[in-house]
């Protein structure tokens, strides 16, 4: 149909019929394409609608308004057939052209690999998290430390067995202190250098250094790498890490040390957790407790798990530190970083956390 | 400490029905920790004391073997008659008339060990006579057990072994320092005996013989021996054995059997804590002297070795030579021997830290030495030294002589404490009455100041409780208890930790974590984000690192912290550089079948300051003075945060996608930057020379005009020394060195249009881009807001020795939309600088 006769607009009959022929026209439309042509014929410039509405301006003008209203909505209902067949006929296009735009998307995307922290580092930044939510500091220290802040001004007299307690890695001497020429090999020489340094064997003195540059209250809890003369095995490791919690205030109690601890396990463990005290013996504290931890979802079912130590902080750390025992107390607990991850995620050898293989690491996402 | 439980029962009168595992909780809640307790494993039937009637020898055999008859009583013979038995025996240790125990047949020995009747070496061996192994009360099977000769022939010899009540329990005690008096039975009945409330008999609490004085004693170091007993007993029969039960209960002590002479020395020292020492007084040369030992003096020791004593250990000696090294170990030629008939006991009191520096000097730890360090009862001296004695002449005849005591008791300081002091440091309240009863449990000498003061008008103080005190008085036996919080740890323990309500105290507000800990977190992120696996190494090394990671002789990577007892003898420096160690982890995920690794580590370093002072040895009566604690802190090194990175294989994977790509220089380049950047410290890369780094291939980071640290590829010879992979790439910068950013104050963003330009400028090979960069960011003013090199070119259509590199500029002002013209003046003062700096040419 490329041209056709003209419509009268005062025709009612002849209006409506070259409508209907113009939507069968829009209705019979295949392809977008032919689509086009239909609209060309029937509603473009020479259909015979337009010419209709053309021939309007001639009209009587007593026969204007109803022609012009008459040819009008004819020309609105050709033109939503074609808007709307318009729509049926893109869809369909649209779909068997995507069709062909498939991918399958289970291919790999690991063109780079996927890194991550370290779990006992992890761990750490999230036991701060519990402690900075409640106000407390994050204090921190050397590694090779003073032995006066490692173990005299903890309450470790000279001489006594609690020093051998802890298996320690002494700084030899100012002599042989420097210098490591090449090509020389070490050599092991006795313990007790007369250098006053050692490697940490806690992180304790980082509780010191809290107590002589702070003025209480004082609430921090001290993350940290520490050393012990210990030989390496599925459950011990010479280098390792933990994190103390000091708190000096006026009117701490063990009620307080109890608390803390109880809300540090259910942020760990879940809120079933707890800890219990059991008596026992630090230098640095008095009364002492060792802690133990109610871990439900322990290997073979829920029960009590040792944890670390804790108790009041001893008046005589509070005296070295300036600090007068019979205004302050406070409170202190320790806790092993490695044994912490070990039974909270069933790590049967320690090794594994300390050798720094990627497979170890890559199974611990950031969320720990 | 090994504590047979039937000991500890004969002094602490708790209810028998009471089980093992309730005993056991009871000592841990009381804060001593059982290790673990072992049990005497069952025999199932009849074991029966019984008597060697006749011993047969058969010799025709390849081994000694005897046919014995023994009586085992009424009803305990053959078809349930009264005759004896007779049995087969493989053990000699025995004699005619001995006391035996005998499983008969039908009996189940420990481990399904069944006996029965059979013919065996000619003779019918109707049950078997059993060694402490088959009976599983020892590791002995030299010989079979001999009982005591007044053994009750035909009764169960169950009793006798112990295993009739507790399954002859033995408790395994882990002591900690401060509690010394537990490690005796008399210690651990008065625990079990507090800890139930129940009654406790002392064993110490005995009269002590009426005595003259024995052998002269002359103490010569009374701040090292406060006391030193010396009993004499005379005419012991040498040849007489230990009874069964010191043999039994010391069996079980874990204290292997001697002589009598020392059996019964160790006997009292495992029930009442105090240790004792027994000389052949034939050998000893007049009186006792405790005396230092000369420097270089030499002793035997009774384990056979040969000591060069120090001037500060103490001995043990008469008028000519050392006899013991105090405390700690006795001579070997003074010791009892099979000949002595006249025995000096020595009970002594030690000062602990000499006797822990002696112990440590010489590497000889002993259980007299392990109780000496902690506390030895000084009070009880002359009575364990009697003890032993009385044990002695008991069962090897002989009788006690004079007993001299020399020195003095120690008395123990009185300790105040206010009846409020334990409600403040453990948080609940215990009632006086409470205070007093657990105090006296523990053997105080408690005097209630309100209760003793009535009449002083005190009532109502006592009411409210308000300046009560309580005077207090150790027992000699706890040098432990000198302060109230030492006493509240007694009364708290006592009454149950578990007896405390948890609360969470309310710290003040804080602000979070410190500005370099949130560095470290969000490098660490940032680098694990990037794809990088975060490693913690142990941080030492060795020269033989050092000279494999190239470093000069004057590099100050060399001057590191050495270790008097190193972990690894051939590490024994405090690491000064992340890297050796992170090149071991390297090395290990790579002989594990890793090729693509790219790992970091974040840790301190320790950097020692030559000429630092020596840390000063402070006093702990008072916090020290500012200049003591100035000298303190300057004489710990300085140990600054490092980070670093090794990577090597791939940066980017092989896959569908492509080949993937080797991991090179620009990568760990761009982590330094990256790492600049999320520290809001931006860093510039220049081109270094370092050692470790390939001269060619390694950049200085410099931030705030200093260096920080060095990133690129490693050296080739440092690659191949050190056995990574070639092309390996490393990076480290101390992240301490980096300041804190200001607060960032971003630009004005002008909402004007940019002009983009492209300039390509032809340079010298040697010229860096980062020079041409800033110098088309500096001539170029204000208005450059981007430079972004976008190509390197050299080759046909560039002089030799030339580069061209392609630089796309964005101008734009702040205020306006830039005339062509103003853009073009902006891009030719760009130029001009760049020309000016480095004689670069516009590309034609």
């Amino acid at each position: 149909m490329t041209s056709s006769a003209p419509v009268d607009p005062t025709d009612e009959a002849a209006v409506e019929a070259a409508a209907a022929a113009a939507v069968a026209a829009i209705e019979g439309a295949a392809s977008l394409d032919a689509l086009a042509a239909v609209r060309r014929d029937h509603a473009g410039d020479r259909s015979p609608l337009a010419l209709a509405n053309r021939a309007i301006a001639g009209l009587d003008p007593h026969d204007k308004a109803a022609a012009g209203r008459r040819v009008g909505g004819a020309r609105a209902r050709v033109a939503a057939a074609a808007t709307e067949r318009e729509e049926v006929l893109r869809a369909e296009r649209d779909q068997a052209v995507l069709a062909t735009e498939r991918i399958d998307v289970t291919l790999p995307t690991d063109r780079y690999p996927t890194g991550g922290r370290h779990p006992i580092r992890a761990i750490t930044d999230r036991i701060c998290d519990v402690f900075t939510a409640m106000g407390w500091g994050v204090a921190e220290g050397p590694e090779v430390e003073a032995e006066w802040l490692n173990f005299d001004a903890l309450n470790f007299p000279p001489d006594h067995p609690a020093r051998e307690m802890q298996d320690t890695l002494y700084v030899a001497s100012r002599a042989n202190e420097y210098d490591a020429a090449p090509g020389e090999a070490g050599s092991g020489s006795p313990a007790r250098t007369g250098s006053g340094l050692v490697l940490r064997t806690h992180t304790s003195p980082v509780q010191i250094r809290a107590m002589l540059e702070r003025t209480p209250p004082i609430y921090v809890i001290c993350p940290g790498r520490v050393f012990r003369d210990d030989a390496l095995d599925a459950t011990h490791t010479p280098v390792f890490h933990q994190v103390e919690g000091l708190a000096v205030d006026r009117g701490l109690t063990m009620e307080h040390l109890k608390g803390t601890l109880d809300h540090l396990a259910r942020a760990m463990f879940g809120p079933d957790s707890k800890t219990r005290l059991r008596p026992s013996f630090f230098p640095f504290t008095e009364p002492s407790a060792e802690m133990d931890v109610y871990f439900p979802d322990k290997k073979g079912g829920p029960g009590w798990v040792e944890w670390g130590g804790c108790g009041m902080v001893d008046p005589n750390v509070l005296t070295a530190c300036g600090l007068d025992p019979a205004e302050y107390t406070g409170f202190a607990f320790g806790m092993g970083i490695e044994r912490t991850l070990q039974f909270r995620h069933s790590v049967p050898d320690m090794r594994d956390m300390i050798e720094g293989d990627v497979r170890f690491t890559a199974a611990f996402s950031s969320e720990i | 400490m090994r504590a047979p439980l039937e000991w500890i029962r004969e002094y602490a009168d708790v209810p028998a029905s009471l089980t093992v595992a309730e005993i056991v909780d009871a000592y841990t809640r009381v804060g001593l920790e059982v290790e673990a307790v072992h049990t005497v494993p069952e025999t199932v039937g009849a074991l029966i004391v019984g008597r060697v009637l006749a011993i047969e020898e058969l010799t025709e055999f390849k081994k000694p073997i005897r046919f014995t008859r023994v009586d085992l009583g009424p009803g305990n013979g053959p078809d349930g008659g009264d005759e004896p038995r007779g049995i087969i025996c493989g053990a000699t240790n025995f004699a005619v008339g001995d006391a035996v125990i005998v499983a008969l047949p039908g009996t189940v020995l420990p481990g399904g060990f069944e006996i029965a009747a059979r013919k065996t070496y000619g003779h019918i061996s109707d049950g078997m006579i059993c060694s402490a192994r088959e009976l599983g009360i020892g590791d002995d099977h030299d010989g079979i057990v001999v009982l005591d000769r007044d053994a009750p022939i035909g009764t169960d010899a169950r009793p006798l072994i112990g295993s009739d009540r507790d399954n002859g329990a033995v408790i395994e005690f882990s002591i900690t320092p401060d509690r010394g008096y537990a490690l005796s039975i008399r210690g651990l009945a008065r625990e079990l005996a507090a800890a139930f409330d129940a009654a406790y008999t002392d064993p110490a609490d005995r009269p002590l013989r009426e005595a003259g004085p024995g052998r002269d004693v002359q103490i010569l170091d009374a701040a090292r021996c406060a006391r030193f007993v010396a009993l004499e007993a005379t005419g012991v029969d040498p040849a007489a054995p230990s009874p069964w039960r010191i043999r039994r209960r010391l069996a079980a002590a874990g204290v292997r059997s001697i002589s009598l002479a020392v059996d019964v020395t160790n006997y009292v020292m495992i029930e009442l804590g105090h240790p004792l020492h027994a000389f052949d007084a034939a050998k000893l040369d007049g009186g006792i002297v405790v005396r230092r030992a000369t420097a270089g003096e030499a002793l035997r020791t009774l384990d056979g070795a040969d000591r060069t004593l120090s001037g500060d250990d103490v001995v043990v000696a008469d008028r000519s030579r050392a006899l013991s090294i105090a405390g700690v170990m006795g001579g070997e030629e003074s010791e009892i021997s099979p000949t002595t008939t006249d025995v000096v006991i020595e009970a002594a009191s030690w000062d602990p830290p000499s006797i822990s520096r002696t112990v440590r000097r010489h590497r000889l730890p002993s259980e007299a030495a392990r109780r000496y360090e902690r506390a030895v009862d000084p009070a009880i001296s002359a009575i364990a030294a009697e003890a032993a004695g009385e044990l002695l002449v008991r069962y090897a005849g002989g009788a006690l002589g004079g007993r001299t005591d020399a020195g003095a008791v120690p008395q123990p300081a009185q300790v105040t404490m206010l009846a409020s002091e334990p409600a403040r440091l453990a948080g609940r309240y215990f009632s006086p009455e409470t205070i007093a009863h657990r105090l006296a449990q523990v053997g105080c000498r408690v005097v209630d100041r309100v209760a003793d003061q009535a009449e002083d008008g005190a009532a109502d103080r006592a009411a409210t409780g308000a300046g009560r005190a309580f005077d207090v008085t150790p027992p000699s036996w706890r040098p432990d208890l000198t302060r109230p919080a030492d006493l509240v740890e007694e009364i708290t323990r006592l009454e149950g930790y578990d007896t405390i309500i948890p609360i969470l105290p309310a710290a003040p507000a804080g602000t979070g974590l410190t500005p370099a800990q949130r560095r470290r977190r969000r490098v660490a992120a940032d680098l694990a984000a990037a794809g990088l696996t975060e490693v913690l190494s142990f941080p030492f090394m060795g020269a033989a690192d050092l000279d494999a990671f190239g470093l000069p002789v004057d590099d100050v990577r060399r001057s590191a912290v050495r270790l008097a007892n190193p972990l690894d003898v051939d590490r024994p420096l405090m690491a000064t550089t992340l890297l050796p160690a992170l090149a071991a982890t390297v090395l290990r995920n790579l002989s594990r079948g890793a090729r693509d690794l790219a790992l970091f580590e974040i840790g301190q370093v320790v950097r020692p300051a030559p000429g630092a002072p020596i840390a000063p040895a402070l006093g702990v009566e008072t916090r020290p003075a500012p200049a003591d604690l100035e000298r303190l802190f300057a004489a710990v090194p300085s140990q600054p945060m490092h980070v670093a990175v090794i990577a090597t294989g791939r940066w980017e994977r092989a896959g569908w996608w492509g080949p993937g790509r080797p991991a090179e220089a620009a990568d760990v380049l761009g982590l330094a930057r990256r790492i600049g950047d999320v520290c809001g410290v931006p860093v510039t890369l220049e081109s270094a020379e370092y050692a470790s780094w390939h001269p060619g291939r390694c950049a200085a980071i410099r931030a705030d005009g200093e260096i920080v640290g060095h990133a690129g590829e490693l050296h080739p010879a440092v690659v191949e020394r050190v056995g990574l992979p070639a092309r390996t790439l490393a990076l480290e910068l101390d992240l301490s060195a980096l300041g804190v950013p200001a607060p960032p104050v971003p630009p004005a963003v002008s909402p004007f249009p940019p002009v983009h330009l492209d300039v390509a400028l032809v340079v010298d090979s040697a010229v860096d881009a980062g020079t041409v960069t800033a110098a088309l960011r500096d001539g170029g003013g204000e208005m450059v807001e981007s430079v972004r090199l976008f190509d390197v070119y050299t080759g046909d259509q560039i002089p030799d020795g030339k580069k061209s590199l392609a630089f796309s500029l964005l101008v734009r002002a702040a205020d306006r939309t830039l005339t062509a013209a103003e853009a073009t003046t902006v891009r030719d003062a760009a130029i001009a600088a760049v020309a000016r700096r480095t004689g670069a040419e516009l590309r034609a």
